[in-house]
């Protein structure tokens, strides 16, 4: 069997952010927050520092560590959010159609009419900045493509032999919905999801950024970079390594997008039995 | 079982409305099942066999719909019931299984689960419950290793063994009726027999009534008692399938009975030749007045272009409609 590259790599990646984020309290070397020193300030990295200090002498590295909490709880729960919101909204409008598909449609036309971001941002300027809130701007925003797909399966999957078979046999629309129409929907589902936690991680980044994530002094990569913008020449290692842990985690889940949609492709399931 | 009516269709009338115009794509459909009987429907490919099943089973969607007569089950009559009621017949009181046994199952779920999931829905059964009378279920259509069986998906079950799993979702519930449209087309001859086999072996032991449809008399009438034949959306004649054989009637079900290659039989009987019908089934939009087989009747005459021909009940049961019937 020819080997996956991308689903290996992305998958150890991803895993690797994930235990990372875990064990932070037994990986780092000192406390994120508290551990401030001026007189270890901005030392670049070393043995001791490995990913150097910051301007109040608070070690990168174990910073870095605690960042993955944020951007992996805010992307894979944002992402969460999304999908079941989708899934939802584009199964039922499917396999309903009539003014139920409309109204559907509309709201998706809505939502890929204005950038994600943008949206996401009036809400953070409406609930205030933290995680909460990021989480809800996130969870809220991003649910058009699956929900699309979900109602182009729901479309294709309705005229299918076993769900014309389940409602002979007495299934409720709920029931159909639940077990003819969404397993047979989920491979594609799942893939824009993990590609969708990409991108949630990115947009936390962004809005942590822009300070209306989680407020400091807790450590998002996101804030780790917007608190770095003006060391950018002096202090360099600061901005390098929380932009390293971002990029590291997006083009893993990227990765592991490409090689489950590869193997979760309808056409290559075929194939392979 | 056998003897009290269990499904009775009066004068049934079922529309296709296409939005210009509508058209009857069966009408003055009647026929009796009793409880325990086999039953079969019989005609060539459009002729409206699995849109009247459906309409028995209240799943007609638009453009076709139901606009007129009687379906009385069990004495009820279910053609107005609620679709949450008619929901709770369908699967348990009437069951059907289908032509494709490829497709009629979900993919991606294992089949124990497909079968169990009927005792759920229907039985009020607990998961684990259903689960072991899945086993059962599977066991009494004689898959070999059940308890084995129920984790497969349907791709790893041949043609055969998915359309006995389809008929242990069927039976899962004790239906009074089994509605089997073309239930074998798919498959080849010999498994074809077997599940025929089968299908009537475990209806008979049960007491499941069975309506068959098929476009083929000969599979039909070898397991139905009685058999109608259906011409361009109406029943032309109906009969004891023993009797269809030896007088056809109608000159449609003649020329049915003389397609069919029966060789000992035929011979007895002094028909040698194949014949065929000449023609083809008119379009649903384009059913000539009259008797709708005039055109392809060699005993046509002019009443028959031009006046409908009424049922005439025959003396040894069973009624014809035709203007000019032997
Ligand atoms: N959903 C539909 N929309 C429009 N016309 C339909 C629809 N379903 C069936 N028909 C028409 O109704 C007529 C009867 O169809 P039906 O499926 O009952 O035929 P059948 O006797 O079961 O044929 P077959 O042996 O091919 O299954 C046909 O002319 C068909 O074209
Ligand atoms: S009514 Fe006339 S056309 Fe119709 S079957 Fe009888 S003889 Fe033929
Ligand atoms: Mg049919």
């Amino acid at each position: 069997m020819k080997l996956r590259a991308n689903l290996v790599i992305g998958g150890a990646l991803f895993a690797l952010a994930i235990v990372v984020g875990l064990l932070a309290p037994w990986l780092a070397h000192t406390d994120p927050v508290m551990d401030a020193n001026l007189m270890n300030a901005e030392e670049p990295p070393s043995w001791t520092w490995w990913f150097g200090t910051d301007a109040q002498g608070r070690d990168i590295y174990s910073r870095v560590l605690y960042g993955a909490r944020v951007s992996l709880t805010v992307g894979i729960v944002s992402q969460l959010i999304n999908s079941v919101i989708g899934v939802a909204l584009g199964l039922s409008a499917g396999y309903f159609g009539g003014w139920w598909d409309d109204v559907v449609n509309a709201l998706t036309n809505l939502m890929l009419a204005i950038p994600s971001l943008i949206f996401a941002l009036a809400i953070m300027a409406v609930l205030g900045p933290g995680l909460t809130s990021l989480l809800i701007a996130l969870g809220l925003t991003n649910w058009s493509f699956t929900c699309r797909l979900a109602r182009a399966s729901a479309l294709s999957l309705r005229s299918q032999g076993y769900v014309q078979a389940a409602t002979v046999l007495g299934y409720g629309d709920i029931r159909i919905m639940i077990t003819q129409l969404l397993p047979n929907m989920l491979g594609p589902i799942v893939v824009i999801g993990t590609l969708g936690m990409g991108s949630a991680v990115l947009s936390e980044a962004a809005l942590s950024f822009l300070g209306l994530g989680v407020r400091p002094p807790f450590p998002s990569w996101g804030s780790m970079l917007s608190e770095a913008r003006e060391q950018i020449t002096t202090a360099p290692w600061l901005s390098i390594f929380p932009g390293l842990a971002i990029f590291l985690t997006v083009l893993g889940l990227n990765l592991l997008g490409d090689g489950l949609r590869d193997i979760l492709d309808p056409q290559s399931r075929s194939r392979r039995t | 079982m056998t003897g009290s009516p269990l499904l009775e269709v009066e004068d049934l009338r079922i529309d296709l409305d296409d939005g210009a115009r509508r058209v009857a794509a069966a009408e003055g459909i009647s026929f009796r099942i009793d409880g325990g009987e086999t039953f079969g429907l019989v005609g060539e490919s459009g002729c409206g066999k699995s849109i009247t099943a459906l309409a028995l089973i209240g799943l007609l969607r638009p453009p076709l719909s139901i606009a007129g007569g009687v379906i009385r089950f069990q004495g009820q009559e279910i053609q107005h019931l609620s679709a949450a009621r008619q929901r709770q017949l369908r699967g348990n009181r009437i069951a059907m299984i289908f032509q494709e046994p490829m497709t009629a199952l979900n993919p991606v779920s294992p089949v124990g689960r497909q079968i169990a999931e009927m005792f759920v829905l229907h039985k009020g059964k607990s998961w684990r419950e259903a689960n072991q009378l899945a086993v059962e279920a599977l066991a009494s259509v004689r898959v070999p290793a059940p308890e084995r069986r129920v984790k497969d998906y349907p791709h790893q079950l041949s043609g055969g063994m998915r359309q006995r799993v389809m008929i242990a979702i069927a039976l899962a519930c004790g239906p009074d009726l089994l509605i089997a449209d073309e239930p074998t087309t798919a498959l080849d001859v010999t498994v074809q027999a077997e599940i025929i086999e089968l299908m009537r072996n475990l209806c008979a032991e049960r007491g499941t009534a069975i309506l068959m449809i098929s476009h083929d008399l000969g599979l039909v009438a070898n397991v139905c008692r009685r058999v109608a034949v259906m011409y361009a959306g109406r029943i032309v004649e109906e009969r004891g399938s023993a009797d269809i054989f030896r007088v056809p009637s109608h000159p449609y079900t003649q020329g049915l009975v003389d397609s069919l290659p029966r060789l000992g039989s035929r011979a007895a009987l002094g028909r040698t030749r194949l014949k065929e019908i000449a023609g083809v089934v008119p379009a649903i939009t384009r059913f000539p007045d009259g008797c709708r087989f005039n055109p392809r009747c060699a005993q046509a005459t002019d009443i028959c272009r031009t006046t409908a021909p009424q049922t005439d009940g025959l003396e040894a049961g069973g009624f014809v409609r035709c203007h000019h019937h032997a």
